[in-house]
């Protein structure tokens, strides 16, 4: 047994101790599908740096200690959700705690018919067959481990499910708490999102720490748009120094659908993304966006994948990072243009500050395109602040770290400036800036 | 105001200022005028502090300080400004921002309390007339995708905002066609006063059609070579630089 396999051995034997409490434990397919993952982490364990894929993110600050799946029950209080909450944001809104819904916290009131928005081991319960179908179908080939591991325990997380036609004239946020179990916990939501032809929804998924104690968040989101459905979704990923997280976000738009994603990672500790998307028939757009800060000696690892399967689809993809101190970056973007995806057109572009000279970036926008009747382009930056505007704005007495900061800010207000509503846009400016300002001390990841 | 001694710069290794004098009272303003490559902008750089110029000799006094010794903010903050020859676009700074932070730099530099919101847009409001600025332009990011004569204007804009004692205006009138010129030219005239001295560089006599000189210097190759009133400079204009070089010789 490899070193990569025994690392996923507690997990196995930890969802194998478990299996029967799951939710919806007992219907056959979905313990068919929890068994088919379980045996893809027993035969592929975690990843490891020989793995092309793993080849610049080491996940020793997770198998260093072990994590114990988090159980239902645990609650979080109401006192820190309204603190945590983000300033003049009018949503609806789901809380988990360790990735358990908590239908007490969460504030579903006034839904229009049409939508439901609930905890998913609460709609599995009670009626699983329609999800347990869909289940999967957004993700496909499960891209590594952690994956099959969040899929092996699927249990909780969030669903959505707007119908046909439907428009949302408020964001739904599902609100993400890690920590809550105490140290040591692993949580592990799994989110299915499923938007009816020509519906239109705004969701906002965040993920922040309640206290500093080490915690495990692997959490995969699954999103299903019909036919010119419209997706605006915002990832905000805010956890504490001592939160690990593995993000996946995997999407499939049919004809016509559009899908604005928009990942913004703070960077404290240590977190990995995998973002997969099928623009599965004529006309579908993603516009899939990210900005991450690496400061201290945490990491950040950003994979994407976007697949053009059909023709005239439109992808624009920018990713921007912040590197400082001793932070680790990685972008690894990878966009396929299928053979009969002619008149696909598509821009990907990574671009990176660094602002020290321990920080490192490791970019490999990578372009596959097997049409011919293509406009593609890509490209990735890596630069340091621009001298001449720093003069600029000192030469008028601003000073040199106040400049610097303003300047980096607004590096990053590329990205922020396309979120929306805009109450989430300046909560998401103010914690970048409160980042910035001092850049975090470097403990963190050791 | 400024007191400039035996001024010598090089850039590069190499000696582009070659023991410059010169000193402008208070209240004054004095024109630098000289064919490319004189060494006009080095000096106007000089004195904002900017990188890359290395002081082999000399000094340079400001109101009584070694101006030299201070670092770029804090001459700012001390009331030196330069309106830059290429004003630097940086997009996502908003303008507001920019000029909040520094002129609040300054206030609290001066011991004086920041100004609050209101205060500052009633003083913002004042001086975008001066240069005949719409407001929207303080919520455009610095400078990026202003035309020539806007990027030039809100410089003299800022200086407004900022009130400086000393300002060095670099190829002020450089890229401006004649009612750009005009407007910028209004904007320093209305800012001219007892204690606010004014160093114009420029390449042409144009400039001070408009903004009449109390002084005139020419400098060529790192030193100044003539000084006169507003007269020099119409004399330069018809001979050309090269009529410098013989008289000097």
């Amino acid at each position: 047994m490899s070193a990569m396999e025994s690392h996923a051995v507690p997990y196995v034997e930890a969802q194998q101790a478990h299996a029967s409490e799951l939710p919806a434990a007992g219907v056959a397919a979905l313990d068919r599908s929890r068994l088919e993952a379980l045996e893809i982490l027993g035969e592929r364990g975690l990843p490891s740096q020989h793995d092309e894929d793993w080849k610049y993110t080491s996940i020793k600050p997770i198998t260093r200690s072990r994590f114990s799946p988090a159980v239902s029950g645990v609650d979080c209080s109401e006192h820190f959700i309204a603190a945590s909450a983000i300033d003049n944001l009018d949503a609806w809104q789901l809380v988990f705690a360790d990735g358990f819904h908590l239908p007490h916290r969460s504030k579903t009131d006034g839904l229009p018919e049409g939508v439901q928005v609930t905890g998913l081991a609460e709609a599995l319960t009670q009626d699983p067959a329609p999800i347990v179908d869909r289940l999967g179908f957004a993700m496909g080939e499960m891209p590594h481990g952690f994956s099959a591991m969040n899929s092996a325990f699927v249990g909780d997380g969030a669903l959505v499910e707007v119908d046909p036609g439907v428009q949302l004239d408020k964001p739904i946020e599902l609100l993400f708490v890690s920590g809550c179990s105490g140290e040591g916990f692993l949580s592990l939501p799994r989110n299915l999102v499923i938007l009816g032809d020509g519906s239109e929804a705004s969701i906002i998924e965040r993920h922040i720490s309640f206290g500093a104690e080490r915690s495990l968040s692997n959490s995969l989101t699954e999103i299903i748009l019909g036919k010119s459905a419209t997706l605006n979704y915002c990832c905000a990923q805010d956890q504490a120094e001592r939160t690990f997280h593995v993000g996946g976000l995997f999407c499939r738009l049919a004809q016509s659908a559009k899908f604005k994603a928009t990942t913004i990672t703070m960077g404290r500790s240590w977190v990995r993304n995998d973002a997969r998307i099928n623009l599965d028939a004529e006309g579908a757009h993603a516009n899939l966006d990210g900005a991450y800060l690496a400061f201290g000696r945490c990491h950040v690892d950003n994979h994407t994948h976007i697949s053009h399967n059909a023709p005239e689809c439109t992808s624009r993809e920018c990713y921007k990072g912040v590197l400082g101190d001793r932070g680790h970056a990685v972008f690894h973007g990878r966009i396929v243009v299928q053979p009969h995806a002619q008149k696909t057109d598509s821009e990907q572009s990574n671009q990176n500050l660094l602002l020290s000279a321990d920080a490192q970036i490791d970019t490999k926008p990578q372009l596959e395109i097997y049409a011919d009747d293509v406009k593609c382009a890509h490209g990735a930056t890596v630069g340091q602040l621009d001298e001449a505007a720093l003069f600029y704005l000192v030469s008028r007495g601003v000073d040199r770290e106040t400049a610097r900061r303003m300047l980096t800010q607004a590096f990053a207000a590329e990205i922020l400036e396309t979120v929306t509503p805009s109450a989430l846009q300046n909560y998401l400016a103010s914690r970048v800036l409160s980042q910035l300002s001092p850049a975090v001390p470097p403990e963190a990841v050791a | 105001m400024l007191d400039i001694k035996n001024l010598k710069v090089t850039v590069d290794g190499k000696a582009i200022l070659n023991g410059l004098n010169l000193n402008v009272g208070p209240g004054e303003v004095h024109a630098i005028m000289g064919p490319n490559g004189s060494g006009k902008s080095t000096l106007a750089n000089v004195i904002a502090g900017r990188d890359g110029y290395e002081v082999t000799n000399g000094s340079v006094t400001f109101m009584g300080n070694d101006l030299l010794s201070m670092a770029p903010e804090d001459r700012a903050r001390e009331g030196v400004f330069l309106a830059f020859q290429y004003p630097v676009e940086i997009p996502g700074v908003a303008n507001i921002a920019l000029l909040k932070e520094g002129l609040n730099a300054a206030r609290r530099h001066r011991g004086e309390t920041e100004l609050d919101a209101l205060d500052f847009l009633k003083l913002v409001r004042e001086k975008l007339k001066l240069v005949e600025m719409k407001e929207e332009f303080l919520y455009r990011s610095v400078n990026e995708g202003f035309s020539g004569g806007e990027k030039k204007r809100n410089e003299i804009f800022q200086m407004a905002m900022l009130e400086p004692s000393l300002a060095v205006l670099d190829e002020t009138d450089s890229g401006l066609d004649i009612d750009a010129l005009k407007t910028v030219a209004g904007g320093v005239n209305a800012l001219r006063s007892e204690d606010r001295s004014i160093i114009l560089v420029t390449h042409y006599q144009r400039l001070l059609d408009y903004i009449v000189p109390d002084r005139v210097h020419v400098l060529a190759g790192g030193r100044i070579l003539r000084s006169g009133d507003k007269q020099l400079a119409l004399d330069l204009e018809e001979r050309g630089y090269g009529w410098i070089d013989t008289v000097a010789a």
